[in-house]
């Protein structure tokens, strides 16, 4: 954790290009590949500067093929490099599912040990930025279902500098999502030291009595802007940011719900098959006879995300998690 | 069904030519590593060769008594898998397939990876220090592996290279061409070895793709390409070292296809009398790698029927202990489920575990 106090204002964006820079200084065997990482700085500008600081042997541009980026990566990952590999958007990253399923995930498991894979997917993720078809997919449970990788997916600028970088010291792959729609509307103070924040932990950020609401990634803002509404009306919520979705941090959870008794799961992804149902479990066997109300979800439907003229039909907004709130209360 | 003409572009064929050191008949049809080929490099072929074909065979018979599970039989290519496996340096990286245990087992020097055909994890594990993959089953994606661990290799300015083992359905496969892209472009030290053994379960060479060659893909990338008789042992262990060699020295990778033929099913859960005539199979014999061998030897003045007598004594033995080995292991072990899948359990793993072992020791 943090010690030392020197902040700066940066965005979600910058925080995570300073994590890679941090790690970077840090360790010679930290590597940067994707498409357009490297002269480009990336097509969202995340790994700006850092071959002209790094060099083209740590920070490069690699042929366009998700699944020879994760490949490759998985290979030197287990010959003693650390890679973090960008995948372009998260929609982009079903041709290296197979590499991430069936090597990735399992080397350790196979090889008992022998070999492991101490690699970082970073993919921005999510809708809401008028982009074009497949760029705006939020499918973290594809992840999460799968045993032998860790998926995090910071909110703000400070925890994405301190979650990278435990993600690069994780000895085990690590996909880390980043909201593209917060790249550069949410900042935050970011301390400009190496610090990390431990995975598998999640944040309360907003202390309340009545409600929880549990949230990550690019729906935190429309947690908490539904959060201060109820609390016109009287109502006060506990807000939780999961920050890491697999493992899930049970413990918040349970602390919360159990004082709360009623709970609003928020996310982008489908509802079927979704990361709340999880959370839902995760309350059912820590806390079910404190609930004084079902637990409401607010999520995508189970549909594509739609072309983005309809996107915002989609994507759950203050007022549906307002909704929800309301029901909880009024069971 | 719509089949395309089939065409006959007889260049490649004419530019990738089947390279021979010694032909079918066991006579010496190239003549330029006469000085490499020595009485203890014959006898080192001989024995390894002899000694998978044992195991193969015994393999098969296991498993036929219910003392091996499904097993995906290698005869006919042991000359393919020993030559390149020989050719390798103690710190090179290899990436076999489920069909390449006479590779794995060549160059690690130990039987360990019979028990993976007993669906133990144990069989997986190479002896300290080799860095021997466990055999990759999804077609083609321990290519991309293979280029990167070479590409980390480079990046270290280590002497390290690779070599990744597939065969000729691979090659149709998106990894395959990944794999040889990223090598190309990053001239990573790793060296591709095919074994094109005619089919990919039922389907043939012919239905697989419409090249002549599968060394001709080697142009699109602008790598190496190599054509080689992958019966003749010989041919393939000159040519996998100076695969090597160029890659250690920094001229890139390489793609050998190596012809060979499979004789048998493609595991024992298959019958390769479905789809094709076995009476081929057997005609292929004539071009059998150790039959070969052995013409050689006689040719040569290498023949001893005592040496031979003992090597093939030896073998048995050496096969009979190391089922012997795999029998008498210890039962797995139930933690293995849950202890490898992070180097530390998460939570879920930790509690899942934890009632489950309540669950075997009766408790509730």
């Amino acid at each position: 954790m943090l010690t030392a106090t020197k902040t700066k204002e940066l965005t979600l964006i910058q925080a995570i290009n300073d994590g890679m820079r941090t790690v970077l200084r840090e360790k010679d065997e930290v590597i940067i590949l994707g498409e357009d990482v490297g002269k480009n700085g990336g097509v969202f500008r995340a790994t700006d500067g850092l071959q002209q600081e790094f060099g083209e042997k740590r920070v490069f541009d690699t042929p366009l093929s998700e699944a020879g980026i994760i490949g490759t990566s998985i290979g030197m990952a287990m010959n003693g490099l650390l890679p973090i590999a960008e995948i372009q958007f998260l929609g982009f990253i079903y041709p290296a599912y197979e590499q991430i399923m069936t090597h990735a995930t399992r080397m350790r498991y196979r090889s008992k040990g022998i070999f492991t894979v101490p690699l970082v997917i970073r993919a921005p993720y999510g809708a809401g930025v008028h982009a074009p078809e497949i760029h705006s997919d939020s499918v973290e449970a594809l992840f999460t279902h799968m045993p032998g990788i860790k998926v995090v997916c910071p909110s703000t600028p400070y925890d994405a500098k301190g979650l990278l970088i435990s993600a690069v010291e994780d000895p085990d792959p690590v996909l880390f999502l980043e909201s593209l729609r917060s790249y550069r509307s949410v900042r935050g103070e970011v301390p400009e030291e190496k610090y990390t924040i431990e995975i598998g932990k999640g944040k309360k950020v907003r202390e309340g009595e009545d409600v929880t609401i549990i949230s990550w990634g690019a729906m935190m803002p429309v947690a908490m802007k539904a959060a201060e509404e109820a609390e016109k009306g009287g109502v006060t919520c506990d807000v939780i940011d999961l920050r890491t979705l697999y493992p899930i941090d049970k413990d918040i959870i349970a602390e919360s719900v159990q004082k709360t008794g009623r709970c609003v799961i928020v996310h982008e992804a489908h509802a079927t098959g979704g990361l709340g149902n999880d959370i839902i479990s995760i309350i059912n066997d820590t806390s079910f006879l404190y609930m004084k109300a079902p637990i409401e979800r607010v999520t995508g439907a189970d549909v594509h995300v739609p072309f983005w003229a309809l996107e915002n039909h989609y994507l759950p907004t203050p007022a549906r998690v307002q909704k929800a709130i309301h029901n909880v209360i009024n069971f | 069904m719509f089949v395309s003409e089939k065409r006959t572009n007889k260049d490649m064929e004419i530019q990738f030519p089947v390279l021979q050191v010694v032909n079918k008949d066991g006579k010496l049809v190239d003549e330029s590593y006469k000085n490499e080929i020595t009485e203890d490099l014959v006898r080192t072929f001989y024995r390894q060769l002899v000694c998978m074909r044992t195991l193969d065979r015994k393999a098969k018979n296991l498993q036929r008594q219910g003392r091996l599970g499904t097993y995906p039989p290698f005869e006919g290519q042991e000359a393919a898998q020993v030559g390149s496996a020989l050719a390798l340096d103690e710190d090179d990286w290899m990436f076999p397939t489920y069909r390449d245990h006479a590779a794995s087992i060549t160059f690690g020097k130990s039987y360990s990876i019979l028990s993976s055909w007993n669906g133990r994890v144990e069989g997986n594990l190479p002896p300290e220090g080799k860095k021997i993959l466990p055999p990759s089953v999804p077609i083609a994606t321990q290519l991309p592996l293979a280029t990167g661990a070479a590409m980390a290799a480079k990046f270290k300015g280590s002497k390290q290279a690779a070599i990744a083992y597939f065969g000729d359905g691979a090659t149709s496969e998106g990894d395959f061409h990944e794999g040889l892209n990223f090598a190309s472009v990053y001239q990573a030290p790793v060296v591709f070895f095919n074994q094109n053994n005619g089919y990919a379960i039922s389907l043939p060479i012919s239905k697989q793709m419409n090249s002549k060659t599968i060394a001709q893909k080697s142009i699109a990338y602008e790598i190496t390409g190599v054509r080689l008789d992958g019966n003749d042992i010989f041919v393939v262990y000159f040519e996998t070292k100076k695969a090597l060699e160029r890659a250690r020295n920094g001229e890139g990778p390489t793609l050998i296809e190596a012809i060979t033929w499979r004789y048998g099913a493609h595991t024992t859960a298959d019958d390769p009398t479905k789809y094709r005539d076995q009476k081929e199979s057997e005609k292929r014999r004539e071009n059998d790698p150790i039959s070969r061998l052995e013409s050689f030897m006689k040719r040569n003045g290498y023949w001893d029927d005592a040496w031979i007598q003992k090597v093939h004594d030896e073998a048995i033995e050496e096969i009979e202990a190391a089922v012997r080995a795999m029998e008498t292991m210890p039962p797995p072990d139930v933690n293995d489920i849950y202890d490898y899948i992070f180097e530390t359990p998460t939570w879920t793993i930790r509690e899942q575990k934890e009632q489950y072992m309540k669950h075997l020791r009766g408790e509730e």
